[in-house]
């Protein structure tokens, strides 16, 4: 009976292997800001799918925490003139804490309520985002520099920055597998399967949400810092709720709660909204809402957890 | 003196004008088995719900061996070893059967926190976990995820994991309800094993379990206790019978 998932679990380090090696010499076939573009929406969405799909938590303003970093980030490297790594770390450091703030405040309510405080308070963020003077409002954070890594390596070279963009997105989704797969990880599973049995257990369910709603936001913000280097910008669009919508959107077409469901779902919908307003202009909402709804109607286990489930069913048979 | 492992005062709760719990005095002696019937509506399960700490009381105090935990958090109070379960089977569906159990079993590990580390430094809790699995007859089920096992057996699971956290006291909230002859007998064999050197507070609908297995009743009606004793005495209680009329049949038990 334990076939399919040892099956799965153990092809699961083979895949990855393949997708790394994939990773490595993407940016010699495909357009390397192209494929930064959906690494920085894909870490975004993996640390997204840590809260929804691992503790059940649906969080509708992981925005604040993609801008907020990509702001940090771009002021450090262009007002203060530190160095990128520097400059991400501290985007990922300011998400951190502003995720601890947002986490401690909505963890007190559950379901919509806990969903509604998040939107709430990203809301905010985005307010001050277009109001005050430092952050640029409608025009954003421009002329970010890429700088030289560690001040040796420069990254104004495409390249270059590909394979750090690329580092930090193994380096992010190792920290979600592990964080998955630990002591941790297990008591934030039990936590979404049957919340008041984990109380009655003797767990303070509270910390444990808090915790993973940290390590959510510190990761989307290091995608959100990220992401400001490699378009040298920090937009006023990545705090907007349209972001946070997003990352629902690519998490739940890749397979929620899946490991490689986000990166699915985010290479899914950037390349969508890449390519298509060429040949169909604004009609690309209508095309990602009708996505959605087909979605949700009739492949809810997203594009992984279909897969996952058809291995599982031809394992059986 | 007897010994009272819990005691509640004058524990009360009201929701919006309705009173569901009303002065209720409960006294359960450590070791003994301690039922409370009723009928439906009657506030057994906000009782419970009180001394788990799942519910703040409007008034009143509760005490686990001899200390006031009114004002605790629920899991503050587990970890004193004072366990409940739920009247829809407490499993976690997705995990596996080991991994149940495990869940209850980990925390003395002091690593629940621990999201740096591999969930391979659990393994070292699978032998006592097979043994809780084995205790309930649940041994060849381990490697079965949860939400495919019959109901009967889920309970029996559920069992074991309160039993991992080694309690001194068990709160069992309808353990036969919904179901079969054959795995009634199942699990009242298994409270019986379990209730060794434990005390367990029940509550239970099915009379004839209560009439074999309880050492004392307490029976609540809208939300006061009504009367308390040994089932003989219980059964024979007029007031109780009357309470009993149009719902279960109390003499229904005997047969």
């Amino acid at each position: 009976m334990n076939a399919p998932v040892s099956f799965a679990e153990s092809k699961l380090p083979l895949l990855l292997g393949a997708l790394f090696v994939i990773g490595l010499i993407a940016p010699f076939a495909v357009y390397p800001t192209f494929l930064m573009k959906i690494l920085c929406y894909a870490l975004f969405a993996c640390a997204f799918n840590l809260l929804l799909g691992f503790a059940g938590l649906l969080s509708f303003g992981h925005a604040a925490f993609l801008g907020t970093a990509g702001y940090v980030c771009g002021m450090m490297v262009r007002d203060v003139g530190v160095t990128p790594e520097v400059g991400i770390l501290a985007g990922t450091v300011a998400a951190g804490l502003l995720g601890w703030l947002f986490g401690w405040l909505a963890i007190k309510r559950t379901g919509i309520y806990f969903a509604m405080i998040t939107l709430a308070l990203a809301q905010m963020v985005f307010f001050l985002a277009i109001q005050i003077k430092e952050t640029g409002g409608e025009d954003g954070l421009q002329g970010v520099p890429r700088g030289h890594l560690f001040g040796l390596l420069d990254l104004s070279d495409n390249i270059a920055m590909y394979y750090l963009v690329f580092a930090i997105f193994c380096f992010g989704f190792f920290v979600i597998y592990r964080t998955i797969h630990s002591p941790f990880g297990q008591i934030l599973k039990a936590i979404r399967e049957n919340e008041p049995r984990a109380i009655s257990l003797g767990y303070d369910v509270a910390k444990f949400k808090l915790i993973a709603f940290i390590i959510s936001a510190a990761l989307a913000g290091m995608a959100g810092a990220t992401k400001t280097l490699v378009f040298q910008l920090a937009s006023l669009s990545d705090v907007h709720w349209h972001a946070s919508g997003e990352v629902v959107l690519m998490t739940l077409l890749g397979g929620l709660g899946t490991i490689l469901g986000p990166v699915v779902g985010a290479a899914t919908i950037v390349t969508l909204q890449t390519q298509m307003p060429d040949s169909v202009g604004s009609w690309v909402t209508v095309i990602m809402g009708v996505i959605f709804v087909i979605c949700v109607l009739s492949f809810r286990r997203g594009i992984v957890g279909e897969l996952q489930a058809l291995i599982k069913r031809s394992g059986v048979n | 003196m007897t010994d009272f492992i819990l005691e509640t005062r004058g524990l009360t709760k009201e929701f919006k004008g309705f009173t569901a719990v009303s002065d209720v005095n409960l006294k359960v002696e450590r070791g003994t088995i301690h039922a409370l019937i009723g009928p439906n509506g009657a506030g057994k399960t906000t009782v419970f719900n009180l001394v788990t700490k799942f519910l703040p009381p409007t008034a009143g105090t509760i005490h686990f061996k001899g200390e006031d935990i009114t004002h605790e958090a629920p899991a503050v109070t587990a970890r004193r070893g004072f366990v409940r379960s739920f009247q829809i089977s407490a499993t976690f569906p997705h995990l596996t059967v080991m991994e149940n159990v495990r869940i209850g079993l980990q925390r003395k590990l002091g690593t629940e926190f621990h999201f740096w580390k591999s969930e391979k430094s659990l393994n070292k809790l699978n032998d006592e976990a097979m043994a809780l699995l084995e205790a309930v007859d649940l041994g060849s089920f381990a490697e079965t995820v949860t939400a495919e096992m019959p109901y009967g057996r889920k309970r029996a699971l559920e069992i074991a994991t309160t039993l991992a956290l080694e309690p001194d006291m068990m709160l069992l909230d309808e353990p036969t309800q919904g179901m079969g002859h054959e795995d009634i007998e199942r699990v009242v064999e298994l409270i019986r094993k379990v209730s060794a050197n434990r005390t367990i507070l029940m509550v239970e609908h099915n009379l004839s379990v209560v009439a074999n297995l309880c050492d004392r009743i307490t029976v609540l009606t809208r939300g006061s206790v009504l009367a308390e004793g040994t089932y003989a005495e219980v059964s024979k209680n007029p007031q109780v019978l009357e309470a009993y009329v149009g719902s279960d049949n109390m003499n229904d038990a005997h047969h």
